[in-house]
């Protein structure tokens, strides 16, 4: 263990940068996660093959069409979307009404489907996605070197999801939305039509996931399992925040992955478990999670 | 009340009967099937089981089986590699790591319910991985390797097949057996009714969280009995004992089975082991069918091959009173 005064600064902060990268994409996809929970009740177990499905769709649309990282921004999440709610419409909406439990497992069962095939088709080592020209490079700061793209990944996944945060906490639709969660007969009774709110809520939810993978294309290695470990992580995180507050979740991703890069500093054999550890000592202290509410 | 207790006896007279017909066929089994195949088989079914005594019986759905499986693996075969444990003894370690284990994430995980447990469990296996990768003695990424089988009780040599096949068909029966007795004693009745309404048992005075807790530990025990079975037979404890798809393959098994169904879990063991036998080696499409299997359980029989066959044979025995 290092004494944490004797590190250089450098150091802290670049590890610093890390820890709110990856807390991006805790952030994106636990928001993704607690918003498909409050409208289907369902734990989305997919929630990291769509991830992957967003970093391939940008990988094969840049393979085969040409077509670069920006338009992918959005094609990505629209065609995992469009995924999300076919699958919705056709199979999910059989469950419900059922213990919450089997939504889980068919998440689950679903998830396997789909990191399985991309393991048939591309393999298990991971695929390059090179980063944009316009945010190649980086600039010196004097104090550390903040590369371009790294910066790019906070700044467009912070504003995501205080954009969704505003259009759920703060706008008309929104209020439906949460009218929907706490009840959906007495929402459908003023003429609201849940079950499409409900279907575009997952594909939202999905679509969220998607954004989150095409960020990560260029940083990690596109491969299939690039989401199957990041959402356990991600689970845990939802644990510790609870998923009754949409807030709640992207302050707790953003807060965890910056404890996840300081442990990696002082403690680096720790840094894979730190999260698991926080959720431990948060059931022990605060059983419903930080922003949850008691069932 | 007397038809009442005419159906539980004739309900009861099945399960012998039927539990007859499974000791008889594994007596048969080793001459007909490959024993190694079979014993397999059996470490998972009993895993199975245990996994099956915490959701079908009492509502949690455990995601994360596979660290009391794996962490009783490692600790079978670490007593009997480096410290000459006789394979009986290793066996009583790795159980007991596991039931420790369970006794401590237990009593964490239960102040949660439903989706959240699942995500719980799963997040504790996933540290137990990340442990078992850094510590110097699991040997990494190569496992323990070569762990010797030795002499059971100074007199079984279990260098012998045969003599292996029916020590782990012993060690089944027994764990099988426990979770039999559990179910079907008042212990069993206390588990279901919190299963059933939960609020209700608290008003009615019982400490819910005492019965969950040891429930749980029971099941970890078990599966780490399964587990450390299987690191003697298999002569190797790796990671893939501990790693999630280990905790994916387990619900899977018993959801294919039938959830809640004493003979599900083996039912949905033994259909699994041969599908991974045959298709294990293609990689990925053993991995959608896994993931196909979940689908069409959800979708279409949520009850499992065992519940559907229990419906089946119902109805023709019903009909003729109808």
């Amino acid at each position: 263990m290092h004494d944490p005064f004797s590190i250089p600064p450098q150091a802290l902060l670049s590890q610093l940068l890390i820890g709110l990268i990856n807390g991006s994409f805790y952030a994106l996809l636990s928001l993704g996660l607690s918003v498909i929970f409050g409208l289907l009740n369902v734990v989305n177990f997919a929630h990291g093959a769509f991830y992957t499905a967003g970093a391939f769709v940008a990988y094969l649309l840049l393979e085969h069409t040409g077509i670069g990282y920006w338009p992918a921004l959005v094609m990505a999440p629209l065609v995992v979307g469009a995924l999300g709610v076919l699958i919705e419409r056709t199979m999910l909406r059989r469950l419900q009404g059922l213990d919450p439990l089997y939504g889980l497992l068919f998440t689950f069962g679903l998830a396997l489907v789909i990191q399985g095939l991309l393991r048939i088709e591309y393999g298990s080592s991971g695929l390059p996605y090179q980063i944009p020209e316009a945010l190649e490079g980086g600039r010196d700061l004097h104090f550390m070197f903040l590369p371009n793209y790294r910066a790019w990944v906070i700044l467009f996944s912070v504003s995501i999801c205080l954009g969704t945060w505003y259009v759920i906490e703060r706008t008309k639709l929104g209020s439906y939305l949460r009218a929907g969660a706490e009840n959906p007969a007495l929402v459908q009774a003023f003429g609201v039509n849940v079950p499409l709110m409900t279907t575009l809520t997952y594909g939202f939810g999905v679509g969220l996931a998607a954004i989150a993978g095409v960020l990560a294309a260029p940083i990690y290695r596109v491969s299939p399992m690039m989401g199957a470990d990041q959402l356990i992580v991600v689970f845990a995180v939802v644990v510790i925040g609870g998923m009754g507050s949409i807030m709640g979740s992207i302050v707790s991703g953003f807060a965890l992955g910056v404890i996840e890069a300081i442990t990696k500093v002082i403690y680096p054999n720790a840094s894979d478990t730190v999260v698991f550890v926080l959720m431990a000592i948060i059931l022990l202290v605060k059983p419903a999670g930080l922003f949850g509410k008691v069932q | 009340m007397a038809i009442v207790s005419a159906r539980a006896d004739s309900a009861a007279k099945q399960t012998y009967f039927t539990f007859g017909v499974m000791v008889v066929a594994l007596a048969i089994a080793p001459f007909v099937v490959y024993p190694v195949f079979l014993m397999k088989a059996l470490c998972l079914a009993l895993f199975a089981c245990a996994f099956n005594l915490l959701i079908g019986y009492v509502g949690l759905l455990s995601f994360g089986h596979a660290m009391f499986f794996g962490t009783s693996a490692y600790g079978a075969a670490y007593a009997a590699k480096e410290w000459g444990a006789s394979p009986g003894l290793a066996i009583l370690f790795g159980t007991l790591i596991a039931a420790v284990l369970g006794a401590a994430t237990g009593a964490l995980a239960i102040r949660r319910q439903g989706i959240y447990f699942a995500m719980i469990t799963l997040g504790f296996a996933q540290m137990i991985y990340f442990i078992c990768v850094q510590v110097p003695w699991t040997g990494g990424e190569n496992g323990l390797q070569g762990v010797p089988r030795g002499k059971l009780l100074w007199v079984f040599d279990l260098q012998s097949t045969t003599t292996l096949y029916f020590v782990v068909v012993a060690i089944f029966l027994f764990g099988f057996l426990t979770i039999y007795r559990t179910i079907h004693s008042p212990f069993g009745e206390v588990l279901r009714a919190i299963r059933e309404h939960e609020p209700r048992m608290i008003s009615l005075g019982y400490n819910v969280d005492r019965y969950k807790w040891l429930a749980f530990v029971l099941s970890a025990a078990l599966a780490g009995l399964a587990g450390s079975t299987k690191a003697i037979v298999f002569q190797l404890a790796s990671l893939t004992d501990v790693h999630w798809t280990t905790s994916g393959e387990v619900v899977l098994m018993t959801l294919l089975g039938g959830l809640g169904r004493v003979w599900g879990p083996v039912v949905g063991a033994v259909i699994l082991i041969t599908l991974e036998n045959y298709l294990g080696p293609l990689g990925g499409w053993y991995t959608v069918i896994q993931g196909v299997i979940f689908i069409v359980c959800v979708l279409l029989f949520r009850q499992g091959i065992v519940g559907e066959i229990e419906r089946l044979t119902k109805r023709r025995t019903a009909a003729p009173v109808a």
